[in-house]
């Protein structure tokens, strides 16, 4: 038996059916995770491990004076302590943009939370133990928490002597990245308008909440290197951020995934990696890493809190004249993703409406509260709550119904955005609201019936706190704009590797890469487009590691893009190569070989008229043809400092939702009653997979509307709510229905014309709901998640 | 830690007497996750689970004596009828398969002010049967909470039972949460109309220091329905009566602002809750009276 259990195993997929693209197989992974089965990155087991802890900061902004690990050291069990003096090399930080974050404390710390030493021992106990014995004297600093903090007089500089890339461009040491957008003249552009309407509005922290928490196991090896069994989104972009810190060539450092319990975007910055392999180098012992929910809340970056003030001018008939906004966002102690996420933010400040007279500016700041990163949406979600609800107070303002004037000001294929960027593909924004309006509404006083009222169909379901009273419903509607694919002049390639031979008498297929099976569905996807591609039932699915080249991020809506595409690719080199096998075998028996257009359906080469020329099992027989390509889709360009201008995107997706809410008024509770969703995806791969996507986005999309936020205290900048008790998420009683209206308008430049899907439907579904409460209360509601306290005026 | 087994109810009192630090654990829905989250780490466990005598109740002529270890799930299936504010208040707690572990005992040994059963034992009435190696006495539930998560119990006493005082009019119980499931309470509201005495009482959970008995209210409320005739005469309840009940709750409440909600909100819910299970048991009452008049 191998020493090492839990460790991820080959998925071989049959398929009933052809089980090709536009066929809802199952998921290969879908059983197992129902019943318990499968193995997630925390069932890893080794003999002779050991168990790593970290010990974190208890304050946000501090120096530290001392540490003694000696108590800790001299534990019974104890086999390594390990502090930023005990680290290999002078690379001693990492970061997925800029190298800011420090491996463990250096003389400081900057969060609540930060890791400041780590312990490896026998029992997980003994090592927790161990790291309360480590004293840690801190000498604690002014705290900045907001924008005020971080850029008024006096500022105290959460980094001194920055020399990144962004620091030579930024109004202050502070501010991580800035990006105006300024597109025509708006001083002009706002005499023409009739109305406007101006508002400050507030998103809230919120956190990606994946179940499975953060966990790995690195396993020393021989050679001198180590193998890393890892839950995360990017196994390239981690062993990139890894080798430097152990001092090891990149070859020495081997990646497996473990099985993935969610992401969201929470792993895409390293966590426990460089830890457990640290340990596992010091000790020659395997080292295992879990975090418990209370750790995961300080072990991952959350989503960008942020302030956002609009303006919107617009005609008497409708037509948007101009806007302004500035976005402040909060990106905490270090730097993540904030570069990235200020450029969404503001590429993606207008929505999906034409408006040719802009002026944006959007920045990241540094300050000591959690670091924010990237998160389902990733700063298209805070625009999108903002500019809905300008939406809406235009259209109360012009007396117009809101869906008819976002229709009004709907962009479509062709229209440019504000960085200029010509939008080539299609774009049915007000057929999607058309779409979402047009669905039956759901029956009013639903929780009535002949046997009486049924609570859990009420605002405050089982705490049984109205049978109806104060109860009155709203509804609302909203539409967003995602970009999908890494942007901004990024290299965002993915790579596959195919191989195609005959296994106890069938072709099969074999897909190798290295993207991250997050819960996606990324692997039933690329099995369907091997069938789809070389004709055969039977793929396997090798698990996602380093052995190949990089599959870039499970994120931006792009996995199915392009590593679909670079399945895709692959197959068809994989295809070519079989044909030419073909041709040389049996090319002269049969003139289609050579001037037909060939095809591989049902295990045998066809011609496009559907005759058969051969059996791949014949025509391959002892033969193995294997490819490994990277694919690539069309590049983009960065966006102008100074201006914003540049084609920055590679697709946009668009979703529209309607809410239709109920809100005991006197109580401020909330019972979301139906979220409806229509989207354009381009093409759907696997159906039943667009749908749960879809309907798992409007829901993360709910539980900011009404419930989820990290609190931090302003005074100290300490989370206060790290666990599942105080941080909220949406149950199955607050879950709506969600009836999904699906589009499919192809797109000419993707692989069978799919849009990345994973991503619109968080964005829209927010301000939906906040718009359904506002109709249903008459409050202005500026914020979210919106409280009780918000709506009942005792905040 | 130390993990103590007790196989009887004798030894369970006997280990208690002698490590009066240990730790009561049955259900273990409170007591894992203080343990979970390093809130606590007790020298002792003493568990419960053994002991058959705590998961079985009994139904008296005045009240139920329900076992510390009866699962909240039997109290809702089982005891609708005799304890139906309790078997409401149980259907708030958590989920499903804490309801199944989950029990009153558990909910008095941690005396949270939080705590989903406590509004309902007080506004039914009811008392602690506490136990150790010196003897058994019953702590009248008004006497039993005494600060934030402090009891009356001594360091060497057990929680045995619990009698509730059998419902002899409607009860109610709601509580406020910022989820429609599975949320600890921001604050809660019992009401147990008593026709027999006439009199009322309530309980009001996580808007003050401990679980407590809005005192004025109902002293006000049972004067306004005796002056009104109301018990005998059924009628409607003046709303500036129902008003002033809801107000008088409110003013029971000492809370505070934290993660779950603000002082204020929770003050101007318990009034919000009060007036509401006021209205829903007050017609209970009118519908059960003309019920009796149209039998006789």
């Amino acid at each position: 038996m191998s020493p090492t259990s839990g460790a991820p195993s080959q998925l071989t997929q049959g398929s009933g059916t052809k089980g090709g693209i536009g066929e809802s197989t199952l998921r290969p992974d879908g059983i197992l995770k129902v019943t318990g089965e499968f193995a997630y990155a925390s069932d890893m087991w080794h003999e002779d491990m050991l168990w790593g802890q970290i010990l974190r900061s208890t304050v946000a902004h501090a120096e530290i004076v001392s540490i003694d690990t000696g108590e800790a050291l001299a534990t019974p069990g104890v086999y390594a302590v390990m502090t930023y003096d005990d680290l290999p090399t002078e690379v001693r930080t990492y970061g997925l943009e800029i190298q800011d974050t420090p491996v463990l404390a250096h003389g400081k710390v900057r969060h609540h939370g930060e890791p400041v030493a780590i312990v490896a021992a026998d029992h997980p106990e003994t090592a927790r133990r161990a790291a309360a014995k480590i004293r840690v004297e801190y000498r604690e600093l002014p705290v900045v928490t907001d924008e005020e903090s971080a850029t008024g007089p006096g500022a105290v500089l959460v980094h001194e002597g920055r020399d990144d890339h962004h620091s030579g461009h930024v109004p202050h040491p502070n501010i991580v990245h800035r990006q105006p957008i300024v597109r025509g003249d708006v001083t002009e552009a706002r005499k023409r308008a009739d109305v406007v309407v101006r508002g400050e509005y507030r998103f809230g922290m919120q956190d990606q909440a994946f179940l499975g928490p953060e966990s790995g196991l690195a396993v020393p090896e021989e050679d001198g290197g180590v193998h890393l069994y890892i839950a995360t989104q990017w196994l390239h972009s981690d062993l990139r951020q890894i080798a430097p810190v152990l001092g090891l060539p990149e070859d020495k450092v081997r990646m497996t995934l473990s099985g993935v319990g969610g992401a969201f975007g929470g792993r895409e910055d390293l966590s426990m990696q460089i830890h457990a392999c640290l340990l596992a180098l010091r000790t020659g012992k395997p080292v295992k890493i879990v975090y418990n929910r209370f750790e995961s809340f300080f072990g991952h970056v959350h989503r960008h809190p942020a302030r956002l003030v609009y303006e919107h001018g617009a005609t008497k008939d409708g037509k948007l004249t101009h806007l302004t906004c500035r976005i402040v966002l909060d990106g905490g102690a270090y730097a993540s993703a904030s570069p990235a996420v200020v450029g969404n933010a503001s590429s993606l400040a207008v929505g999906p409406y034409v408006v040719d007279d802009v002026d944006i500016e959007a920045v990241a700041l540094y300050t000591n509260n959690p670091p924010c990163g990237a998160m389902r949406g990733f700063g298209a979600v805070q625009a999108c709550f903002a500019y809905e609800a300008q939406m809406d107070k235009l259209a109360d303002r012009l007396g117009m119904d809101p869906v008819r004037l976002r229709q009004l000001n709907a962009m479509e294929q062709g229209a440019v955005m504000p960085t200029g960027q010509i939008v080539d593909s299609p774009a049915p924004v007000a057929e999607l609201l058309r779409r979402v309006a047009a669905m039956p509404m759901p029956p009013e006083r639903q929780w009535e019936s002949s046997e009486g009222v049924d609570v859990r169909q009420l605002p405050g379901g089982l705490s049984n706190t109205t049978h109806g009273e104060g109860v009155v419903r709203g509804v609302g509607y909203a539409v967003g704009i995602k970009n999908v694919g890494f942007s901004e002049g990024f290299d965002d390639y993915s790579t596959a590797r195919v191989r195609m031979e005959v296994v106890a008498g069938e072709a099969v297929a074999t897909v190798h890469t290295a993207m991250a099976e997050v819960g996606q569905g990324g692997v039933t996807v690329h099995a369907q487009i091997a069938r789809t591609e070389l004709g055969v039932t039977r793929v396997t699915i090798n698990p996602a590691d380093t052995q190949v080249g990089s599959a870039g991020s499970t994120s931006a809506s792009r996995q199915t893009y392009v590593t679909g595409g670079a399945v895709k690719n692959s197959c068809e080199l994989v295809r070519e190569r079989v044909l030419e096998i073909g041709r040389r075998r049996f090319g002269s028996y049969h003139p289609a070989w050579a001037d037909a257009e060939l095809l591989l359906e049902g295990g045998k080469v066809v011609t496009d008229g559907g005759e058969v020329l051969c059996d791949l099992v014949d025509l391959l027989a002892d033969d193995v043809v294997e490819v490994e390509a990277e694919w690539r889709h069309r590049p983009t360009q960065p966006f102008d400092l100074r201006t914003g201008q540049g084609d920055g995107h590679v697709q946009y997706s668009f979703a529209a939702h309607r809410a239709v809410v109920e809100v005991d008024t006197e109580l401020g509770l909330v019972k979301v009653v139906e979220l409806a969703c229509a989207q354009d995806v381009g093409k759907a791969l696997n159906p039943l997979s667009v749908i749960g996507q879809i309907q798992g986005g409007t829901t993360q999309g709910l539980g900011i509307a009404v419930m989820e936020e990290i609190i931090v205290d302003p005074r100290t900048a300490k989370v206060r709510n790290p666990s599942f008790t105080d941080y909220l998420i949406p149950t199955i009683l607050d879950t709506p229905t969600i009836p999904v209206d699906v589009l499919e308008l192809a797109d000419d430049h993707a692989p069978y014309g799919l849009r990345g899907i994973g991503e619109a439907p968080t964005l829209s579904s927010t301000p939906a709901v906040l718009a359904a409460i506002r109709a249903a209360t008459g409050l202005e509601l500026n914020r979210a998640p919106v409280r009780p306290e918000h709506l009942t005026g005792t905040a | 830690m130390d993990f103590l087994r007790p196989a009887s109810w004798e030894e369970a009192l006997a280990a208690k007497a002698e490590h009066p630090t240990a730790v009561p654990i049955a259900g273990g829905t409170d007591v894992m996750v203080e343990i979970n989250f390093d809130h606590c780490r007790p020298e002792y466990l003493l568990d419960l689970t053994r002991i058959g005598d705590l998961y079985e109740w009994e139904v008296g002529d005045e009240s139920v004596r329900l076992g510390a270890s009866v699962p909240y799930t039997r109290i809702m299936e089982r005891l609708r009828g005799e304890l139906p504010g309790l078997a409401l208040a149980s259907h708030t707690v958590a989920s499903p398969q804490i309801r199944n572990r989950g029990g009153v005992g558990g909910n008095l040994g941690t005396a949270s002010p939080a705590g989903d059963a406590h509004p309902a034992l007080l506004a039914a009435g009811a008392e602690v049967e506490a136990e150790s190696v010196r003897g058994t006495r019953r702590i009248p539930i008004d006497d039993f909470y005494t600060g934030v998560k402090r009891n009356a119990l001594a360091p060497d006493e057990l929680i045995r039972a619990v009698h509730v005082t059998k419902a002899d009019g409607p009860q109610q119980y709601a509580k406020v949460g910022t989820r429609n499931a599975m949320v600890i309470a921001v604050c809660a509201f019992g009401l147990a109309l008593h026709p027999r005495t006439r009199s009322v009482r309530t309980g009001v959970g996580s808007a003050a220091p401990t679980p407590v008995r809005a005192r004025t209210a109902e002293e006000f409320l049972a004067a306004a329905l005796d002056e009104g005739g109301f018990w005998e005469n059924g009628k409607v309840i003046t709303p500036s009566v129902v008003k002033q009940f809801a107000d008088l709750c409110a003013g029971a409440c000492n809370p505070i602002d934290d993660v779950r909600g603000t002082a204020s909100y929770r003050r101007h819910a318990v009034g919000v809750l009060a007036r509401r299970t006021l209205t829903w048991t007050w017609e209970s009452y009118r519908g059960s009276r003309r019920l009796s008049e149209g039998a006789a």
